[in-house]
């Protein structure tokens, strides 16, 4: 079938972005945010990446005064923040909207304005942060922030505050994304695309979501506790007033377990993708690996109390937290072995996606059994608080999130920007990037074994821990270099990468079947779907139904088990009213560590801006009584 | 260098309505998925209050007055009330009956703004300040959390009537006041249980 | 990759025989949590292998294959799905059983009589109470915790501010000091010698510089040093003691404590036996006639955010008060 221009030309104008900045501010296109949400993050990251050289830098030597003990506890504290609120989560939930509605075969998400306006949230909290930190009112108590220490009485000022109220941004931003997402992926498959039809990645996405919307609200209620404590006295975590300073610690870790598998998740539905596609076979264990994802997720909620084993609660509660995080391994083991099983029975081919899934199994295994040590809450009280766990953490969320989101970024850069990387200087980083970082971090797990506690400054002369944490930094910095090598191989290759083509990869799902770049409405045709792997399915041509309004933007809303379409769905157009209720929250977050009286003034804006939003655009009515529309 | 793949039409979907009722509708989704994050949150503060008071030696501790009931009580009455209208706006919103959609979005607003002043009331009755211990600050966060609820409601109901009474109503706008119901069926369903937090817990212990 | 290894072998022979060291366990606890280290460094080692090999193996016989890669079900891989979730279960049981018998080895002497101790966290530094069993009494000294060799001590942990722990890694685990909370600790030393703990929970500017010196003693030599620690200091010996003395009575005594003086200051550790302490400014500076001296005249300088203002004094009162402190045996 020979596409029609004339269709293409129509559809092109009600799809496409008013030009220049209105156009930049008021878009809903899924993928035009995703890619801000991502430059926005490796931005941070680079930034998080130089706190963390600096810190490095200080503990090279012992005793060193370099840098003074405010300006460290300001960088891990601004270090960890920042990757965990500011990078790690917001870089999926933005992988999952710019892939979502491609995998899905459908012209954008469920909520394109709600979309946009995750982006500006989350851009208000990046810029309070990091403005305050201009400021030199850095957060400086850590990424959790444990009262009393953040409490009225020892932490005066506002830097506490800051970091609060950063997290209230990110976490509402994450909230309406992940509505967002899962939305989609329930209601907005492909004609065929049954539950048992879609694939692991849109699986892994929508558990992620739906663990986001259980989660998140308990740091945002924990959040708002601390910053009511320090702002209007309240006695929540007080102890001598009936209130109880291992609450927060509860809270906190109820979001702060689940927090790590939201970033983890995902990462495990991008090597799903790659594997399959670079070992030129389906998966091997499909419902093995959904259900492993569905009750990683489910046991990461009964997990918590695991980063609280030193805290002296009672020993048949750290039974069974033991348990329960050991068993978390048996689901993580056995989709490690459908993904091995995959290659070992499939045509793999090397290409550098490939060589980051290899580097995920090598790094990420590590971090999940030294996880599976601290894990006893005995063990734990030796290594808990020490380099062993920082080590771990870091063998985790960079093995098990960073690797996987490196391969993804490399396999589906050619979808987003129709040219290849280079695949020379994608090798030459990931080799700096992984030798770098198991040579940074493996000697952590000795310096803990060896008593280094976290969080110091600086550590005294004769401890034996200068070789180790030498070895540490130069492993960081090579980490470093090689991190540069592949930010600059994917800047370069925008303008100078071989041409792509819709399919360079031989994809086995639906995004690979729209154009490279993909158009802004991504599909002019909605593909019906017969399998898992729509892509290799022997009918050729792809099947597809015609349909959906040119002349206006529209989309098609199918049933959550089958994906029977059900209805047209009126999809918005580019929209201002993003940005003024994202404007409105922000000043009402900001306005609210100096004032409580932020929160009901605050409050009459946003409402402003929220009638703006929903404010249906219908006819009003003419004359005669008022009657029913058509 | 190839381009997208050959396909070929093989249906239409342009026989397909452009509206949906019920759990159908994709909106219906996102307000679940706003209900599910609010109610997380709910039962996390209710958490927090138990939490607290089994850690206490007594509840409310010794010297804190209990809740008064009157005022509790008149505010559950007549949000239980408010559950008629709600319900009856939620049928004529799937029936696509203009009048009942209008008219009971009025009245939930009216429901709304009255609530407000047994709700100020019980603030004034709860018996011990936000400040003074821990008792005092979980106590206020459950009732200040419903009453965001309560006043996010009153004011949707609000602009949606306005909206109503002025202009020609379509499809998409009965599923929004069936979106708008059912929320204010969660905001009576939610208080439930906060209600016999706050005011039979400490009696009970 | 491989230099791991190789790494691992040279530093952990290096790091074994520390001070503040998981590796080398000198106490009942620290011994079995030690010996549940080397049992999951075994077990966690060996499914480390089985993974390599089977992702080696993998990309090894597959490299550069021609032939269509299997599709379907395949009997072989799905047995094999079993046999590797039993692996799985077989290594998670060992562990868990293995840290049930870790936890019962820390508390079993949960039930038998032991030195009773008190150790109450303070930013930065530690108060240090030993009860005596004789007259009830609790005998205060800080920075500096001995134990005698083959008794248990159990330690009540609590916190005067905010969140700390205490870890002493060659004797045993570490419990937070939580305020609001009495947290109990069983430390049963069996090696005699000098170790160090250290604060590790994130308790603010100067945490890294909140540790304390730990002496086993053997168990007359324990006896001797409480009751030393229970005498009320000596009048001060010589003119210059004494004038120190009169200066520390000003300024110092509204922190410090000197039993047997008027100076009686709780804000600040307990100084009535200070110079028989290795190190000051819990553990951040060795005990030297100079190391006292930089203290007293710039404390910030050497441990800036301490809570331990810098107090002006003559050069010739500074001399005096440091000369004081030394003879506080």
């Amino acid at each position: 079938m020979t596409p029609d221009p004339a269709l293409e030309d129509q559809i092109s104008r009600t799809w496409g972005d008013p030009p220049g900045l209105w156009g930049f501010i008021a878009t809903v296109d899924h993928k035009r945010i995703a890619a801000r949400y991502i430059v926005t993050a490796l931005l941070l990251m680079f930034l998080a990446g130089m706190l963390a050289l600096d810190m490095r830098w200080q503990l090279t030597v012992p005793e060193n005064t370099r840098m003074t003990p405010q300006l460290y506890n300001e960088s891990f504290s601004l270090h960890g923040s920042t990757m965990l609120y500011l990078v790690s989560v917001p870089v999926m939930e933005a992988m999952a909207f710019w892939l979502v509605p491609l995998m899905l075969g459908a012209r954008n998400m469920a909520f394109p304005r709600l979309g946009a306006f995750s982006y500006w949230l989350y851009l208000g909290g990046v810029l309070t942060l990091w403005i305050a930190h201009a400021m030199d009112i850095t957060p400086d108590l850590g990424w959790f922030e444990y009262p009393p220490l953040a409490g009225p009485a020892y932490s005066p000022g506002h830097r506490a505050d800051i970091w609060a109220q950063m997290i209230t941004f990110t976490e509402v931003a994450a909230l309406c994304a992940s509505v967002n997402v899962a939305a989609t992926i329930l209601k907005m498959r492909p004609p065929g695309m049954t539950l048992a039809r879609m694939p692991v990645f849109l699986w892994a996405m929508l558990i992620a979501s739906i663990m986001t919307i259980l989660s998140m609200p308990a740091i945002m209620l924990v959040t708002s506790m601390l910053i009511s404590d320090r702002m209007v006295s309240t006695h929540f975590f007080s102890p001598g007033a009936g209130g109880d300073v291992i609450l927060f610690q509860h809270l906190f870790w109820f979001f702060g377990h689940p927090e790590v598998y939201i970033i983890f998740i995902p990462a495990t539905g991008f090597v799903s993708s790659i594997v399959e596609t670079f070992s030129r076979r389906r998966l091997f264990g499909h419902s093995v690996l959904v259900l492993s994802i569905i009750s990683i997720g489910a046991l990461a909620f009964g997990l918590w109390v695991h980063h609280m084993f030193a805290v002296g609660l009672p020993r048949l509660g750290n039974d069974f937290y033991t348990a329960a995080s050991m068993a978390i391994a048996l689901p993580a083991g056995l989709q490690i072995f459908c993904w091995i099983a995959t290659i070992w029975s499939g045509r793999p081919r090397f290409d550098t996606p490939m060589l980051w899934v290899i580097a995920f199994v090598l790094t990420f295994v590590i971090g999940g059994l030294s996880g599976i040590m601290t894990a006893s809450a005995a063990l734990d009280l030796q290594l808990t608080d020490t380099y062993f766990i920082v080590a771990h953490f870091h063998y985790v969320l960079v093995g098990g999130a960073l690797f996987p989101l490196f391969g993804a970024f490399c396999y589906w850069y050619p979808k987003a920007t129709g040219r290849m990387m280079s695949e020379r200087w994608g090798k030459i980083a990931l080799v700096g990037i992984v030798g770098g970082f198991n040579l940074g971090f493996f000697p952590m797990h000795l310096l803990g074994l060896m008593g280094m506690p976290r969080r110091v400054y600086t550590y005294p002369t004769g401890m034996g821990w200068d070789t180790l944490n030498q070895i540490a930094t130069a492993g960081s910095v090579i980490s470093v270099l090689g991190g540069l090598v592949f930010v600059a191989n994917a800047v370069v290759s925008y303008w100078r990468g071989a041409p792509s083509g819709a399919d360079p990869w031989q994809g086995s799902t639906l995004e690979w079947a729209s154009a490279s770049p993909a158009p802004p409405w991504n599909f002019t045709y909605t593909p019906v779907v017969h399998s898992l792997t729509p892509m290799w399915d022997e009918s050729r041509p792809l099947p597809v139904m015609e349909g959906l309004a040119s002349d206006h933007r529209e989309v098609l809303i199918t049933s959550v088990t089958d994906a029977a379409p059900l209805y047209r769905q009126k999809s918005t157009s580019p929209s201002i009213w993003p940005i003024v209720a994202a404007v409105a929250v922000t000043i009402m977050f900001i306005a609210s560590i100096f004032t409580p009286w932020a929160v009901p003034l605050g409050s009459v804006l946003i409402g402003a801006a929220l009638t703006g939003w929903f404010w249906p655009l219908r006819p009003r009515a003419k004359q005669g009584p008022l009657g029913r529309g058509a | 260098m190839n381009g997208p793949p050959d396909m070929e039409i093989v249906g239409t979907l342009s026989d397909l309505p452009t509206s949906a009722v019920g759990s159908r509708h994709l909106v219906w989704w996102g307000n679940i998925g706003f209900m599910l994050i609010e109610g997380t949150g709910f039962a996390l503060a209710a958490a927090a209050y138990l939490y607290l008071m089994t850690q206490a030696p007594a509840w409310p501790p010794k010297g804190d007055a209990l809740p008064g009931l009157l005022w509790g009580g008149i505010f559950t009455a007549l949000l239980l009330v408010s559950e008629i209208p709600a319900l009856w706006v939620l049928r004529c919103a799937r029936a696509k009956k203009v009048g009942g959609v209008r008219w009971g979005t009025l009245i939930l607003t009216l429901f709304g703004a009255a609530l407000l002043v047994p709700r100020g009331f019980e603030f004034a009755h709860l018996g011990v300040p936000w400040h003074q211990d821990g008792y005092g600050s979980v106590v206020w966060l459950l009732l200040v959390l419903h009453t965001t609820h309560v006043v996010t409601e009153l004011g949707e109901s609000a602009v949606q009537t306005v909206w109503l009474f002025t202009h020609q109503i379509g499809d998409d706008q009965f599923s929004d006041v069936e979106d708008n119901s059912n929320y204010w069926t969660f905001v009576v369903v939610a208080w439930l249980p906060i209600y016999v937090l706050i005011y039979w817990a400490p009696r009970a212990v | 990759m491989r230099r791991i290894p190789i790494l691992l072998a040279a530093l952990l022979l290096n790091g074994c025989g520390g001070i503040q060291s998981v590796m080398s366990p000198a106490g009942d606890e620290a011994a079995a949590l030690h010996d549940l280290l080397l049992l999951s460094v075994a077990v966690c080692g060996a499914i480390y292998l089985l993974v390599m090999g089977g992702l080696g193996w993998s990309l090894w016989r597959r490299r550069g294959a021609t032939v269509p890669a299997l599709t379907g079900e395949e009997p072989a891989l799905d047995r094999s799905l079993w046999v590797a979730a039993a692996v799985i279960l077989a290594g998670l049981t060992i562990l868990i059983v293995g840290s049930f018998l870790a936890d019962r080895a820390l508390f079993a002497a949960r039930g038998s009589e032991a030195l009773q101790v008190r150790v109450t966290g303070h930013q930065y530094w530690w108060r240090i109470e030993y009860r005596d069993p004789a007259t009830g009494r609790w005998i205060e000294t800080a920075n500096e915790l001995h134990l005698p060799q083959g008794r248990t001590a159990r330690v009540a942990l609590g916190s005067a501010d905010v969140i700390h722990s205490f870890w002493v890694p060659n004797v045993a685990g570490k419990i937070d000091m939580v305020p609001g909370r009495r947290n109990l600790i069983d430390l049963t030393p069996r090696r005699l010698g000098w170790f160090r703990g250290q604060c590790s929970e994130y308790c603010g500017t100067q945490h890294a510089h909140m540790a304390f010196d730990v002496k086993v003693d053997s168990p007359p030599a324990f006896d001797a040093w409480l009751a030393a620690q229970a005498r009320p200091a000596s009048p001060a010996p010589d003119p210059i003691a004494a004038q120190g003395a009169s200066v520390f009575a000003g300024p110092c005594a509204a922190c410090h404590a000197v039993r047997g003086t008027d100076a009686g200051g709780r804000a600040g550790p307990d100084l009535t036996h200070f110079a028989s302490r290795r190190s000051i400014a819990a553990g951040t500076l060795p005990m030297t006639r100079g190391n006292v001296q930089a203290w007293i005249a710039q404390p910030q300088a050497l441990k800036p955010g301490v809570p331990m203002p810098a107090v002006p004094l003559s050069p010739k009162d500074a001399d005096a008060v440091a000369h004081y402190l030394a003879t506080l045996r």
